[in-house]
């Protein structure tokens, strides 16, 4: 049981490595004697961090300039391996992110190679890989593996794994040619923008709070961004307030959102539809506050407080203030 | 302006259905729907044409069983007409083999532009747009929340972790267009009369030129082994609020040792 070789494409998030990358490396660690990274942009700033965590070599395609990265590493990956500049991995594994689906979806057709998505967790079944994902807004577990001996490829959801620093040691850079793209590679980023946000990161914060459409209006929502000062927490929203534009998407959990798995979750006037559910209900511990008791949300908290969100979060905010 | 519109028709998310034991794909004897996540698509590619002062929007759809109601829902919104891949062989398609049909249909309209949602609400895998793109070697912009088309450059905001990123692109080009960015309308009376008389053409895997074999469930190279109810969190303790309950809160917090 385990595979030879996988290959983990990883993303950078500032000058880190992003967490969905590590989380992702410490499974493959689990599951292939040798596991090597594949990424955009420069592994000498990454070799380190990527070597801590388990992968023995980084392949690197350079400076993009600007190009979305999707058609640039899927095209040569696949270049290198035609060339025969490495070996097909075992099996690729990406992240459930924006450019991760990019890269695995043109990867899926340079290869032909098909793709199991929104994957949660990662076993063997006899000799071959298989991939829980959670359907039907998570209410249903199927898992899936490859039928073929073609190569295949994952794409798992954040927090599925644990990140861990193995104490390996950095990681070899590789360079992976980029060949002439065409009109594949003419998509360029001209210019960057991040929402501001204060405190904790979202998807890293202990303690995370959250409003949804029962907050009533958009200036209600300041008291989610109270508690959370006060709690060093992060405001979270639901989709429904982030359509309605109360607050920016960056702020969205759920299925279209981020994975959140605080130590707290506070859901206040927010329903617990399935799609919210599947990016919270990991949390540890689970505060609900709302006025309805038949609210699904109530099924998953811990602690399920049946009242109206004006007047406890007041009150709530006032006692925090108050120690 | 041409813009073609991929659109997913869906059962009802209200009511899904459930995947059949036996052949593992969905049941899908409940009537499709066109999937939420696609009306976006066609609204944004109706104001395109619209600002480009003259062109048309075209929608492509791949089903089993011939179900048009999904798109007959968009071509009210004001789509011109429809290409509908129809082919019992298509049941248990996966991403790579949807894209691969998808693809195919899409070239034959020679489009400026070609929208999809980022990703559909009953399959979710996100990948069919960059498989499209990949399959007719074209520039791909997932992820967006405004789209601006300026001469023969597509200009959009591309929503990313952490904000937005903006990208140029040139035409043609297929751009994933994410939920709750505009605005679909409504279709209205005439429009949903209108829409009876629409054209749609119905193709079969064949006459469309793509190979049974990559299709269906032969084609996904998957296999389903397991299907289970999820886990579930077991409910704790839930109290009425007497005007006193943010001090069980504090309390909770307390014990939690996070204050
Ligand atoms: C494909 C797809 C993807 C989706 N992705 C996501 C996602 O990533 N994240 C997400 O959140 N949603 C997502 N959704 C939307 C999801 O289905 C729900 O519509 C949404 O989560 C509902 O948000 P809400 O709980 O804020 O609003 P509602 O469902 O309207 O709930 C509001 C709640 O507030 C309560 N309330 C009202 N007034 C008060 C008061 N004064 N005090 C206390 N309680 C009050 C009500 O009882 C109600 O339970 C997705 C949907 C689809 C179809
Ligand atoms: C619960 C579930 C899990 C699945 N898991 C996997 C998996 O892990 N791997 C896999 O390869 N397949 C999987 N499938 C199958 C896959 O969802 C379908 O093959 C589907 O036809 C294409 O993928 P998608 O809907 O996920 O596309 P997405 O990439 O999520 O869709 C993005 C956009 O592509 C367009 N589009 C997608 N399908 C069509 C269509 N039929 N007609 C017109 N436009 C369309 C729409 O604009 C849509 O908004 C799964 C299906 C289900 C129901």
């Amino acid at each position: 049981m385990g595979l030879d070789k996988i290959w983990v494409f990883a993303e950078a998030q500032g000058d880190s490595v992003a967490s969905i990358s590590l989380e992702i490396l410490a499974k493959a660690r689990e599951v292939a004697d040798t596991v090597e990274v594949f990424m955009a942009g420069h592994g000498d700033d990454h070799a380190e961090e990527l070597g801590d965590h388990g992968a023995t070599a980084v392949y690197v395609t350079g400076d993009l300039d600007g190009s979305l990265q999707g058609s640039a590493v899927a095209t040569a990956v696949a270049a290198g391996i035609e060339a025969g500049d490495f070996d097909l991995p075992d099996a690729f594994i990406l992240g459930t992110t924006q450019d991760g689906r990019d890269v695995a979806g043109r990867l899926s057709v340079k290869l032909d190679a098909p793709v199991i998505t929104n994957v949660v967790d990662l076993e063997f079944d006899g000799d071959t890989l298989v991939g829980t994902e959670p359907v039907f807004g998570g209410s249903t577990n199927v898992k899936t593996r490859f039928t073929s001996d073609k190569v295949g490829i994952f794409l798992v959801r954040p927090k599925s794994f644990e990140a861990e620093s193995t104490g390996g040691a950095e990681a070899d850079v590789e360079d992976l040619d980029v060949p002439d793209l065409g009109a594949a590679g003419e998509a360029k980023i001209t210019d960057s923008f991040a929402e501001e946000t204060e405190g904790p990161r979202l998807d890293e914060a202990a303690i995370v709070v959250s409003g949804g459409r029962g907050m009533g209006e958009k200036d209600a929502f300041s008291m989610i961004e109270d508690l959370a000062k006060i709690l060093g927490a992060a405001p979270g929203a639901t989709r429904a307030i982030v359509d309605s534009g109360w607050v920016p998407y960056s702020y969205q959990v759920g299925q279209t959102g981020k994975v959140v798995k605080p130590t707290v979750y506070i859901a206040s006037g927010i329903s617990g539809a399935t799609q919210h559910l599947v990016g919270m209900k990991g949390s540890k511990n689970i505060i609900a506050i709302n006025k309805d008791s038949e609210a699904p949300i109530f099924a998953v908290a811990d602690l399920g407080i049946i009242g109206d969100v004006h007047k406890v979060m007041p009150k709530l905010i006032e006692a925090l203030n108050n120690r | 302006m041409k813009v073609v519109v991929c659109v997913k028709q869906i059962p009802d998310p209200a009511d899904p259905g459930e995947l059949d034991p036996d052949t593992k794909t969905l049941k899908r004897d409940v009537k499709l729907i066109l999937d939420e996540s696609d009306s976006y698509g066609v609204e944004m590619a109706l104001q395109l044409v619209d600002d480009a002062g003259d062109g048309e929007v075209h929608l492509v759809s791949m089903v089993p069983n011939n179900e048009v109601s999904g798109l007959r829902t968009a071509l009210a919104m004001g789509a011109a007409g429809a290409t509908l891949i129809s082919d019992e062989c298509l049941s248990g398609s996966d991403a790579l083999g949807t894209a691969k049909v998808l693809a195919k249909a899409i070239a034959a309209q020679e489009p400026d532009l070609v929208l999809s949602g980022t990703e559909s609400s009953d399959g979710y895998t996100g990948t069919v747009p960059a498989q499209i793109a990949e399959l007719l070697g074209l520039p791909s912009v997932t992820f967006a929340k405004e789209i601006a088309i300026d001469g023969g450059t597509a200009k959009v905001k591309r929503q990313t972790e952490a904000g937005y990123d903006d990208v140029e692109c040139p035409l043609p080009a297929v751009v994933s267009v994410t939920a709750g960015v505009v605005e679909p309308r409504y279709p209205s009376f005439k429009g949903i009369m209108a829409a009876k008389n629409k054209p749609v053409e119905e193709l079969t895997v064949e006459a469309l030129g793509v190979d049974p074999a990559e299709v269906g469930w032969a084609g996904s190279r998957q296999d389903i082994i397991d299907i289970a109810a999820a886990p579930v969190r077991e409910a704790g303790e839930i109290i009425e609020d007497e005007g006193d309950a943010h001090e069980r809160i504090v309390a909770f917090l307390d014990e939690l040792k996070v204050l």
